[in-house]
């Protein structure tokens, strides 16, 4: 080896060894929903987070990444869970992480004020025997409530580390770190301690444990025999699949039955129950409650916002508030935006000639400029919603919003919070969808984003707002629009009660939930909340979006008309007779006969196709097929050539259609980003197609009877 | 234990303390209840039983409201007196 060879390898060395000393460890966060999971995640990793979802399913998967001492520490943000089941997706994804990923520590976030049932979670942590460390969050408020620890004596029954924190202020995170990096390093050893279920249940769980090791070695090494035994005794749905022994199987079953007939109750309430024991002797040992106190404040305030009388209106004010944060102050930061984007166009154009056909600038300014202006100017409605959805969410009041609006939303099949993002719809489906994160179980969430469609959006207002002053004398506007409205409402209704019959079939989910006591929010993490949204959409549902809208503005340009054909038409006519000839106007003509029945020409057609862009481009597509000059809605030639060329019937009809129709591009888009399949955004499209179809085809035909 | 009258929680009025006696659910919400402390024998105080409003019950200091449904599947019996 040369020595300048030398020398340079000794000088990567010594890089590749400060690199080297880092050491690379995973840390999952489990913990119940409401024990300040996200502020702890928040504290350990600022900013530096990547949220997407774990494979195949809907829910949530947040990373991110925390450097301290000489650790590289990828940290993982399991979803929130009472316990560690089959029955719900979330329990089985945070147990299946634990088990496929070994992370190096798992931390359980306790909420201190609330320990015995928090320490649920942890005793079954300790059965899958992973390194724990406890971390004792919210203990001002336990002080508060007169709660004392012996932590010491605490860690040695629990074996595992504990940190006292209260995480919205920041306090501990040092410690907590310092507990993470030491209990990585310790070498794993069998606990001395954990749940004794009791003599008869721990003879069956030997028997089981016995008949495991022999026959399935390969998911007792995977599982560990001991919590594999404890699995298949409760009857775990998805551990008893994974078993194909029959001896295991028998085993099970034997004990299964020996142990009802012993207790009169079934093994796994029996379990519970030892575990609950197992924990309230640690307790009794090492909490001492000095004062006798209760969630006063929080109380109070339940008392007027779930009040009988009052839980109602409050509800409604604060939905008024969210809906008016999201669209009405949004239309400042989307005026703005609008303005740049104006501006931009203008600067682009001016770098070609007058009266320039460049297909470059037209690329330039049609497509990209408009696909991606298209795309950012939700962001201040997606950045303001989410910034009113962590206010609710962080203060504890979203939980009692659920309950409040339970009663209605139950009837129709769906859960108190699905109110939210349907009110949200009534602004934009885009946010609407983005919104449905606030549910939990997935067919409720998917039925919900199914749906949102169905909520006239304020693009369909534009249309409303061109159609209805056409065909409808004054006294009808108000009414025509309310009906609009009322009819989406009604056709929302109907197609939950048949897609919880169909498709997204399964028993109702049965409402229990916590109230969390009421707490200021911090800053941070309403602003981590709203960032992780904003960005999740420009990136994800944003390159979709700039891609179709991309698309579509080839399929409305091309292919072009003769530049001869074009030589003696007014500006009007020439725009028009381009649209006719591009791929759009073609494909408006070859549906003809298909939307006949509705009573649209191709006019309607090629707007409409138009329109699956964005329901408001409906209107300026009219009105280049009718080769008026002005595209604005409150245009009364465009008004007045649809009077001419249409009745009152059809006028109803487009507005039907156009209601219930193929939702725009970015709604697809959105569905695709949050349902993870293309199958779902595709069977929403496809579906509201054909009940547009259907429903506008009934009234078509039976108006047209009556009125002829 | 002796059996004492046993009834649903519906049935209970706020303010009032019980013990749970069992639960008749499937598996699926009788593990999640569960989960959220609701053992045999645990001490439930009812917190708010007003129509139409939500029912609510305080269970190993945490907060949970409950469908009305579902509180008339929990069969609860009154408290022991010696404590």
């Amino acid at each position: 080896m040369s020595s300048a060879k030398l020398k340079s390898g000794i000088y990567l060395k010594e890089k590749i060894f400060s690199f080297d000393i880092m050491k690379k460890i995973t840390v999952a966060l489990a913990g119940n929903p409401n024990s300040g999971k996200t502020t702890i995640f928040n504290l350990l990793t600022g900013a530096r987070q990547h949220v997407g979802n774990y494979p195949g399913v809907t829910v949530e998967k947040k990373e991110g990444l925390c450097k301290y001492a000489d650790y590289e520490m990828t940290v993982v943000d399991l979803p929130g869970t009472y316990s560690l089941t089959a029955f719900s997706i979330e329990e089985l994804v945070a147990r299946n992480f634990i088990v496929q990923e070994h992370p190096d520590v798992v931390v359980d976030i306790i909420d201190a004020s609330s320990v015995e049932r928090n320490l649920y979670l942890a005793t079954q942590l300790m059965e899958m025997n992973v390194p724990l460390v406890l971390a004792f969050n919210m203990s001002d408020v336990a002080e508060q409530k007169g709660l004392r620890f012996d932590i010491a004596q605490l860690c040695r029954l629990l074996e595992a580390k504990i940190v006292p924190m209260v995480g919205s202020k920041g306090r501990g995170r040092k410690e907590l770190l310092d507990a993470i990096v030491e209990t990585a390093a310790q070498v794993r050893k069998p606990r001395t301690h954990q749940v004794r279920y009791g003599e008869e249940i721990e003879h069956e769980l030997a028997a089981i444990e016995a008949a495991v090791a022999r026959n399935e070695p390969q998911l007792a090494g995977r599982y560990g025999a001991r919590w594999l035994a404890v699995k298949l005794l409760e009857r775990d749905d998805d551990l008893t699949l994974r078993v194909h022994s029959r001896d295991v199987h028998d085993a099970v079953t034997a004990g299964i039955a020996h142990l009802k007939g012993l207790f009169g109750d079934e093994p796994e309430v029996v379990m519970a129950d030892r575990r609950y024991g197992f924990i309230s002797g640690a307790c009794q040992e090492t909490i001492r409650t000095t004062v006798e106190s209760r969630h006063s404040y929080s109380d109070m305030i339940d008392a007027v916002v779930t009040n009988p009388m009052l839980g109602v209106p409050i509800f409604l004010i604060l939905m008024y508030l969210v809906f008016f944060l999201t669209f009405k102050i949004g239309t400042y930061p989307m005026g703005w935006l609008e303005w740049l984007f104006g501006w931009t166009t203008g600067a682009i154009t001016s770098l070609w000639p007058a009266g320039s056909e460049s297909w470059l600038k037209s690329l330039l300014v049609d497509g990209v400029i408009g696909g991606v202006g298209g795309v950012i100017v939700f962001l201040p409605n997606i950045l303001l919603l989410f910034f009113a959805i962590a206010l609710l969410e962080d203060t504890g009041y979203m939980a009692r919003a659920a309950f409040i609006m339970d009663r209605v939303m139950h009837k129709i099949g769906l859960h108190g919070k699905s109110f939210i993002p349907m009110l949200i719809g009534f602004g934009c489906s885009v946010p609407a969808i983005m919104a449905t994160r606030i549910l939990e179980n997935r067919r409720n969430r998917l039925t919900t984003i199914m749906v949102i469609p169905l909520m006239s959006c304020g693009a369909r207002l534009t249309i409303y707002a061109l159609v209805i002053p056409a065909f409808f004398s004054e006294t009808w506007q108000g009414p025509m629009m309310w009906l609009i409205y009322l009819i989406g409402i009604v056709l929302a209704i109907i197609c939950i009660k048949i897609l919880r019959l169909t498709v997204l079939r399964g028993e109702a989910v049965p409402f229990v939930m916590e109230l969390p006591p009421y707490r200021m929010p911090t800053l941070k993490s309403i602003a981590i909340h709203m960032w992780q949204r904003g960005w999740m959409y420009l990136r994800k549902a944003g390159t979709i979006i700039l891609g179709i809208s991309i698309l579509l503005w080839i399929a409305g340009s091309y292919p072009k008309p003769s530049a001869e054909s074009l030589r003696d038409l007014s500006p009007q006519q020439a725009q028009q007779k381009r649209l006719e000839y591009s791929v759009i106007g073609r494909f408006g003509r070859a549906i003809e006969p298909a939307i006949r029945p509705l009573g649209f020409d191709w006019k309607i057609g090629t707007a409409l196709i138009g329109a699956t862009a964005a329901k408001e481009v409906f209107v300026s597509q009219l009105a280049i097929v009718y080769a008026v000059g002005s595209e604005d809605e409150g245009s009364t030639t465009l008004r007045q050539r649809l009077r001419a060329a249409y009745t009152p019937l059809t006028g109803f009809c487009i507005m039907l259609f156009c209601l219930i129709y193929a939702p725009c591009v970015v709604t697809v888009a959105m569905t695709r980003q949050e349902t993870n399949s293309w199958g779902w955004a595709a069977f929403q499209f496809l579906g509201l197609t054909a009940l547009a179809y259907v429903v506008t085809l009934f009234v078509y035909q039976i108006g047209s009877r009556i009125a002829g | 234990m002796q059996r004492k009258d046993v009834k649903p929680l519906s049935t209970i009025r706020s303010g009032e303390k019980v013990r749970l006696a069992g639960i008749e659910a499937g598996r699926s919400l009788n593990s999640r209840l569960i989960a959220m402390g609701l053992v045999p024998n645990v001490e439930i105080t009812v917190v708010s039983n007003n129509h139409p409003g939500p029912f609510v019950i305080m269970v190993k200091s945490s907060k949970v409201m409950l469908g009305r449904g579902m509180a008339q599947k929990i069969m609860v019996s009154a408290r022991d007196h010696e404590e």
